[in-house]
């Protein structure tokens, strides 16, 4: 811990020539630009690819020709591609790149939407945005209590686990109180008591804290899988029917094409889990206990030196960290599903993929989150218009877009200095 | 730590933290692991004061007998009839630990009984059973918990056991139904490319640490995914499915691509386990006494020092990766060449990947001791099916005891603080690899 400095030095931009990070980023781009202009047209078909604006084929609609879209979005992105190549101005960068890769994914679905069988040649754009929320929510949630986590400085492999336990005992003692409220803080306390374990073991008796996440879902998973058989599985309607928010509508805001369908007549998890967003960035970035959460995990000696107590931060964030998983647990259990065993399935994995993705920060996670659900939501649709493109593979996207950002092949990401490094006063 | 900086590792500074880890592994390593006290007038009690020291026998046993009071806690307190009868505990007590008795201990029992040998078992068939599913189910954990704690003693934490295994079922489960080989070669064949393709997993998270620092644990957590999905793809692909079925299997292995049973067609052990055995002894002298071993262990103390001593830490590390992908891949291909499975489904590799992860934590990331915690694990397992079937109480019980023994074995600490147990200079586990990301 005291050799930090060296650290930072060691890892201090150095003189990268011609081929920096922007211009790789260009050159992957031009390449998709190529592969949309070239491949993706030539595989469209002239049909029309009809975006409409509701939940199904009628109503107003964004229509093109498919050749013609596709190879004008792949145009889009060739010349973003090829814009960030020529050496763009660095405060356009992010823009440009955003721009380009719109064009690709547009040019792309121009393809896939004219080839689709007759009749099924239509993207209903509200229902894709809204699967995306709907999917992207335990992903939000989960990325936000490692975030709370890891810029603290304790690493979070146990999301998994949190996401599950919330789940778990929200269907559970909301089915046996029959309130919905009880549910919600049953999840909260459920994936805090994960957090509890992981808090203990790894600030108090120093275990390795990856090591600890991995063994906590584990035991999450077992945990839960036993109760479930034991209780939930021969009485679903005592211990496993717990009543399900029901969605409410933003008046006006509503009305907004599109988007205002999609979200603002959700429930209560997705607007809370924006706000949740919102929250801790500005406490992460605009409070005291902000600054002094990043304090810990960059530096904590130094932290300690100026009084704050780093133990009792971090125990304090990493419980906080447990209840905001274990709500976003309960965003199953309490508004879709009935609890079934390991239903989150992997997905605290891809909410750590979107942390670090997200480079450990609130809108990061929640924009990472955002692509992984629209991955996620894309791989349904295209598996339902017959698509040519294997929805595995699509599934894939979201962990080897993780293992390309951390390699540095997209970016660079930087987990917080003292992340995973246990904090022993003296 | 500058891990997922730019640049190799072979640029990495030292820390003190690491310098700290080497002290901590130089002393372990130069305690005994046998606690037999020397030849002095008081043996006896000399030895009772070790049996109660924090030692790590002590410390695994206690562990085991903690997990199994949770345990216990757990299938009362699931148990609505049982914990009934603590409603009226205050009155009569005898009845709520009667029941809370009988339903513990009977499930524990069959446990047992599943698990090692059952008394009232009639035949020779009937008495090995036991043994032979504990043995069954030991065999792929042996690989994958070689693999991690290989892993470990380099100082990298493979959390990708799980996909290597994956990618070495699909390799030995093609190699078993595609290629037409007498028998013999075919088995030798398929092993082969099961070890290679969990090497090949294994590279990829090796290549990128060494190359670009990228973390070994967000990348294997990362790969083991789309090695899933690459599984439950790959099995619905003309040639590969099942013609029979509609249902997302492959085609069944050819039969001589399979381990031979050890005892009779109705007992399930096969070779595999032999091969576990061997490949033990492998590892131990790989690690202990080759110098690529070397290396491993000094790159895993202390990147930094290695590294001064002329010692390449990129290529140690590409190396480790590489073996111990191919030691997870065996594993995998276990489940398809051993009695388990005969072909591919998306689920065939189970949990064997992770479970080899606590497997090694278990072993104290040294080869004889992982060979021992996959026994341990196998016999859960296997005990678990027993105890499901005779005494209703679900299999999961099974993950939820392996976790909290790891869970109670990385904290020694919190074993001694319950049972007030003694010091001992050698009760640290080789866990406490923390690094961060």
């Amino acid at each position: 811990m005291s050799t930090m400095a060296v650290d930072d030095v060691a890892v201090a931009p150095v003189n990268e020539g011609f081929w920096t990070r922007t211009r790789k980023a260009g050159l992957v781009l031009t390449a998709l630009g190529l592969l949309a202009v070239l491949l993706f047209t030539a595989l469209a078909s002239s049909e029309p690819a009809r975006f409409t604006l509701s939940e199904d084929a009628s109503g107003a609609a964004l229509k093109i020709n498919g050749t013609v879209g596709a190879a004008l979005f792949g145009a889009v992105a060739l010349a973003a591609g090829v814009a960030i190549l020529a050496g763009l101005p660095t405060r356009w960068f992010t823009l440009v790149l955003g721009v380009g890769l719109v064009g690709f994914v547009v040019s792309f679905l121009c393809w896939q939407v004219s080839t689709a069988p007759a009749g099924q040649n239509f993207m209903p754009l509200v229902n894709i945005v809204r699967g995306t929320f709907i999917l992207a929510l335990p992903l939000i949630f989960g990325a936000l209590a490692g975030v709370l986590c890891e810029r603290s400085g304790v690493v979070n492999v146990a999301i998994e686990g949190q996401l599950l336990m919330g789940a778990f005992s929200g269907a559970l003692f909301g089915s046996l109180s029959g309130n919905l409220w009880v549910g919600l803080i049953a999840a909260a306390i459920g994936g805090t008591f994960i957090s509890l374990l992981l808090a203990v073991f790894a600030i108090r008796y120093l275990v390795d804290q990856v090591v600890m996440g991995i063994v906590l879902n584990l035991l999450a998973v077992g945990i839960t899988g036993f109760l479930y058989e034991r209780l939930m599985q021969p009485d679903p309607a005592k211990y496993n029917s717990a009543p399900r928010f029901s969605d409410w509508e933003i008046p006006l805001l509503s009305e907004i094409p599109v988007l205002g369908p999609a979200l603002f007549a959700g429930n209560i998890f997705l607007y809370l889990g924006l706000l949740l967003v919102l929250v801790i960035h500005i406490g992460l970035f605009r409070t005291r206990w902000g600054l002094r959460t990043r304090s810990v995990g960059e530096h904590p000696t130094a932290a300690d030196t100026l009084g704050v107590r780093v133990l009792r931060l971090r125990y304090r964030n990493v419980l906080l960290a447990g209840a905001v998983a274990g709500i976003g647990g309960a965003s199953y259990t309490l508004a879709l599903f009935s609890f079934t065993k390991n239903m989150i399935g992997g997905k605290g994995f891809i909410a750590l993929a979107a942390l670090i993705f997200g480079r450990w920060s609130p809108t990061g996670a929640l924009l990472a989150a955002l692509f992984f659900g629209f991955a996620d939501q894309l791989a349904t649709y295209l598996s339902a218009i017959n698509s040519a493109i294997p929805s595995q593979f699509l599934a894939m996207l979201p962990y080897l877009a993780t293992i390309l950002a951390v390699a540095g092949l997209v970016g660079r990401v930087r987990a917080p200095a003292a992340d995973g490094k246990p904090y022993i006063k003296g | 730590m500058t891990n997922t900086g730019s640049g190799s590792p072979d640029k990495e500074p030292a820390t003190a933290d690491q310098a700290a880890r080497m002290a901590l592994d130089n002393t372990e390593r130069a305690e005994p692991t046998s606690q037999q006290p020397p030849e002095r007038p008081a043996l006896g009690r000399l030895f009772v004061e070790n049996l109660w020291a924090a030692n790590t026998l002590t410390v695994t046993v206690l562990s085991l007998l903690l997990a199994m009071v949770v345990g216990g806690i757990l299938m009362i307190v699931s148990d609505p009839d049982v914990l009934g009868t603590y409603s009226y505990f205050t009155a009569r007590p005898g009845d709520a630990l009667n029941a809370s008795w009988t339903l513990v201990s009977e499930a524990y029992t069959n446990l047992f009984k599943g698990a090692i040998l059952d008394p009232d078992a009639v035949g020779l068939t009937a008495a090995l059973s036991p043994i032979s599913e504990t043995l069954t189910y030991t065999a792929p954990l042996v690989f994958t918990g070689l693999s991690v704690a290989l892993a470990f003693r380099g100082g990298l934490f493979n959390i990708g056991a799980q996909g290597q295994a994956t990618m070495g079922v699909i390799a030995a489960g093609l190699a078993g139904f595609l290629l037409p080989l007498p028998a013999g070669l075919h088995l030798l064949v398929a092993v082969f490319a099961g070890a290679l393709g969990g090497a090949v997993w294994g590279f990829i998270p090796g290549i990128l640490k060494a190359r670009t620092g990228a973390h070994e644990v967000i990348n294997t957590i990362m790969l083991n995914y789309v090695a899933a999905y690459f599984l439950v793809w790959l099995i619905v692909q003309n040639g590969v499915q099942d013609p029979n079925r509609s249902d997302a299997i492959s085609r069944p292995l050819d039969a001589s691509a399979q381990f031979p049973r050890l005892f009779g067609d109705n007992l399930r052990v096969h070779a595999g386990i032999i091969l576990a055995v061997l490949v033990t002894w492998a590892v131990a002298w790989l690690l202990n006494r080759s110098t690529l071993g070397f290396e491993l262990r000094a790159v895993g103390s202390n990147p930094a020092a290695s590294r001064t001593a002329g010692i390449s830490v990129t290529r140690t590390y590409v190396l480790i990766m590489v073996f111990a992908g191919a030691l997870a891949g065996l594993g995998g291909s276990q489940m398809v060449l051993g009695t388990t499975a005969a072909a591919l489904t998306p689920l065939v590799v189970a949990q064997v990947g992770f479970d080899g992860i606590l497997v090694a934590l278990l072993g104290r990331v040294k080869p004889w001791g992982v060979l021992l915690a996959a026994l341990l694990f196998g016999a859960l397992q296997a005990g678990g099916n027993r105890m499901q079937s005779y005494s209703g109480v679900s299999l999961e019980l099974v993950t939820v005891l392996q976790a909290l023994i790891v869970i109670f074995i990385a904290a020694p600490a919190l074993v001694k603080a319950i049972f007030q147990l003694r010091a001992a200079r050698a009760a640290r586990p080789q866990t406490s690899l923390a690094k961060g990301w």
